[in-house]
């Protein structure tokens, strides 16, 4: 298929993705300010905005993190690229760009999510709570999702989408648990206490994985449960070797469809190989943090490659 | 007037004169719309809205939402739908599809001609003023052939009817003709609504243009093109207001949509970037102007085109359609000529009348014109969109009295035509139905064979008495029946 084609497909995922991501964090930083701390929420905003990469432009914008300004900025702002209204919008027109390559239903779920944005930025903002924006976020990327998967043909089109929806979402994965690492680990003190229950209580919520949780591991939240579930457990549908693994995937079935690999398919091969052989103790001995970030740029230089190999149209 | 006034003017002489397609002139049904009438009659008033609200969600859900011919506006916008049909009777659709392919089959000589020998000019039939000084006829590909001799690959003719027998080229377009999605995409919605219609009366299809477009693009692969020729449609990309056309067609044909980016020029051929490296490609359908079209031959400003495009072309590496240069036969200058190609190139009378025309670089025109201005319509040579355009009739003396000006000034850039009283078919509004004039533009396909598919996107002006059929200014379209024998 044309390079533009898999490349527009591949960014629908990811807005999509990225949108989802948008509206979590917005629940996240919520749910934390609402509990007091030493530092006030003040801060706890700032760590997060730190960790997704839009402190920047928030404090160029608004300056302090006011909560007001904070919900516009995640959700509504078009200044914001990874805002929900600037992802829906960006994954809508590359949904318009390609959309031959889309059944209808996927073109409806697309089209009407950016209607229905519309609508919510001509409401008055008093009258929109949070969490209906963040519901409604996360009801209509279940529902591309939905539309994806029972339309679509399974060809390289769909492996594009699905290697766009898994590197977002692993992504986006390590930014949310990074937040809560930057929130907390500072602070020692608070380590085992009750607010860091309730922190990592928030974040599994977030992500739609409070209940899924407790049926795999049970018992008290621990850091390390909640690391191996969020980055080492296959099981987790967020977690970065599910995501890391559905990418190889993928990637496997462009090869043997087109009958050749690239140089990405060992790349892919070797960070699942990483994760399969990875344990948590080994993981908190190089550090949370350190980890995360190095899986992040790992997986943009994974992005990079995938680029390379199909984007540019280029390799022979 | 500005973009109001693109078509054929103003109706002077009025409703009372004009020709009716299903009334004719004395008010008695005309056979082709028979049945129509007994289908009008036995309509519920409420069934008629419910269909009317019916036509414009499938429209809307469809995502057909442009402006015909580039008027500009807002992308989102649709044109109205009308679900009365216009309907063509087998004879009157053959003498049509005649006159039609005639003329498409003498543009092509045309163009062959004056980038080759020039045999027209010579022979005193056009002056050369209007061919080699023309601003659309490209230099670059003088002397050059494109495979099977064809230039302009999609001709779309614009054709008003005068009367019973008599119709009218009103201009001819051989670059790229936009509208062909709408001749599609109302037939499919006239079939999904009213399925009896078309089990009563009998229809010839539409929906195999894209494959007959599909074969015509093929045919005229480039001789280095050793396979099976890979056909695609070059957009300027999606913020083009004909964007659901081209990705309608590719669809439709089963062929890439590209954009300029998307294509690239290595040693003698063209490639597409695709995700299993590059691929390359033979037939390109552009829809974009010759100008954007590569950036090292033409404008070097050119975002969309591709670098280096033109060499190959001319290396016979790749085929272009329609051709660089096909605009040349299209201004309405040497629109004047056309009945003369058709005498000149085949030896024949044209069967389709143009509209009689006055050249007003002409001296003698030039002053029957300024005479009459009120009564006229006035072009610009190469104006289009209506753009520079006056209608006598319905301008106010400020306008008249500009025109004159400018006429004088340089009248070698005007043309003008009387204003005809174009024909009429029935259509919904509001009262019920009524009368409102139309235009009519079939698209032909000229590759190895000339193909006609037996139908075309109608134009209605839906406001009464208005001949302006310009979407931007009320217009709309209908399903348009050509009935079998």
């Amino acid at each position: 298929m044309l390079s533009r084609t898999a490349e527009n497909l591949y960014w629908i995922a990811r807005y999509m993705e990225r949108a989802d991501t948008a509206a979590r964090l917005l629940e996240v930083g919520s749910r934390i300010s609402l509990i007091p701390t030493a530092h006030g929420y003040r801060s706890e905003w700032d760590s997060l905005l730190q960790a997704t990469g839009m402190a920047a432009g928030f404090a160029a914008k608004y300056g302090d993190p006011v909560q007001r300004n904070l919900e516009s900025w995640l959700f509504f702002d078009r200044d914001n690229p990874s805002s929900v209204a600037s992802c829906i919008t960006a994954a809508r027109e590359n949904g318009r760009i390609v959309r031959t390559a889309l059944t209808t239903q996927v073109w409806d779920a697309l089209n009407t999510a950016f209607q229905e944005l519309k609508q919510l930025e001509r409401e008055e903002r008093s009258r929109l709570d949070l969490s209906r924006l963040t519901d409604w976020v996360m009801r209509h990327a279940a529902m591309l999702r939905g539309a994806i998967d029972a339309t679509l043909l399974r060809n390289d089109g769909f492996n594009f989408l699905n290697i766009g929806y898994y590197l977002e979402r692993g992504d986006n994965t390590a930014r949310l648990l990074d937040v809560k690492y930057y929130v907390l680990l500072p602070r020692v003190e608070f380590v085992g206490s009750g607010l860091d229950n309730y922190q990592w209580t928030t974040l599994l919520r977030a992500m739609g994985a409070h209940r899924a949780f407790h049926w795999a591991y049970g018992g008290e939240v621990t850091a390390a449960k909640i690391a191996h579930f969020l980055i080492l457990n296959p099981q987790s549908p967020r977690s970065l070797i599910t995501c890391v693994g559905g990418i190889a995937n993928h990637l496997a079935r462009i090869a043997k469809a087109y009958g050749r690999e690239t140089p990405v398919q060992a790349r892919a091969g070797d960070m699942l190989a990483g994760l399969e052989g990875e344990t948590v103790e080994r993981v908190f001995e190089e550090g949370l943090h350190e980890y995360l970030t190095r899986f992040i740029g790992e997986a943009a230089a994974l992005g990079h490659a995938v680029h390379e190999a199909y984007f540019s149209g280029e390799m022979r | 007037m500005g973009k109001s006034a693109r078509g054929f003017g103003v109706d002077s002489i009025g409703r009372r004169d004009g020709f009716d397609e299903m009334t004719g002139t004395g008010g008695d049904l005309r056979q082709p719309y028979a049945r129509l009438q007994d289908w009008v009659q036995a309509m519920p008033v409420e069934l008629r809205s419910l269909k009317q609200a019916e036509a414009e969600a499938l429209f809307r859900r469809i995502g057909i939402t442009f402006a015909v011919y580039g008027e500009g506006g807002d992308p989102d916008r649709l044109i109205p739908f009308d679900m009365f049909p216009r309907v063509f009777s087998a004879a009157e659709w053959a003498r049509l599809e005649r006159g039609i392919k005639q003329r498409a089959r003498a543009l092509n000589a045309f163009l062959v001609d004056v980038y080759g020998r020039g045999e027209i000019v010579r022979a005193g039939r056009i002056p050369s003023r209007l061919v080699y000084r023309n601003e659309a006829y490209e230099k670059e590909v003088a002397g050059f052939v494109p495979p099977k001799g064809v230039y302009s690959h999609i001709v779309g003719i614009d054709i008003v009817r005068t009367g019973p027998d008599r119709f009218h080229v009103l201009e001819d377009n051989c670059r790229t003709p936009s509208g062909v999605s709408y001749m599609l995409e109302s037939r499919e919605i006239m079939m999904r609504m009213f399925p009896d219609l078309f089990r009563e009366n009998r229809i010839e299809p539409v929906d195999n243009y894209s494959e007959v477009l599909r074969r015509t693009l093929a045919s005229v692969a480039p001789l280095k093109c050793d396979g099976d020729p890979n056909v695609v449609i070059l957009t300027p990309g999606h913020y083009n207001s004909a964007y659901y056309e081209h990705s309608l067609l590719a669809d439709l044909m089963g062929v890439d949509l590209v954009e300029g980016q998307d294509l690239f020029v290595e040693g003698e051929y063209v490639y597409a970037r695709t995700t299993e490296g590059p691929k390359r490609v033979d037939v390109i359908y552009r829809r974009i102007d010759d100008a954007f079209l590569d950036p090292l031959c033409f404008r070097p400003d050119s975002m969309v085109g591709v670098p280096g495009l033109m060499d190959v072309y001319r290396s016979g590496g790749v085929s272009i359609c329609s051709a660089p240069g096909a605009g040349v036969a299209d201004d309405k200058a040497v629109y004047t000529y056309v009945p003369e190609m058709v005498r000149f190139y085949l030896g024949e009378e044209p069967l389709l009348e143009n509209v009689q025309t006055w050249q007003c670089g002409k001296a003698e025109d030039l002053a029957y014109v300024l005479d009459r201005l009120p009564e006229l319509v006035v072009k610009e040579v190469h104006g289009s969109g209506g753009y520079g355009m006056l209608v006598g009739p319905k301008a106010s003396r400020e306008e008249v009295e500009r025109f004159r000006a400018l006429l004088t000034a340089d009248p070698g850039n005007y043309i003008a035509q009387p204003t005809l009283a174009l024909s009429t078919v029935p259509t919904f509004v509001e009262e019920g139905v009524a009368p409102r004039h139309v235009d009519l533009r079939p698209y032909c396909l000229v590759g190895e064979r000339i193909e006609l598919v037996p139908g075309g996107l109608t134009r209605v002006a839906l406001k009464e008495g208005s001949l302006v059929v310009n979407s931007s200014q009320g217009g709309g379209v209908k399903d348009t029946w050509v009935l079998a024998e």
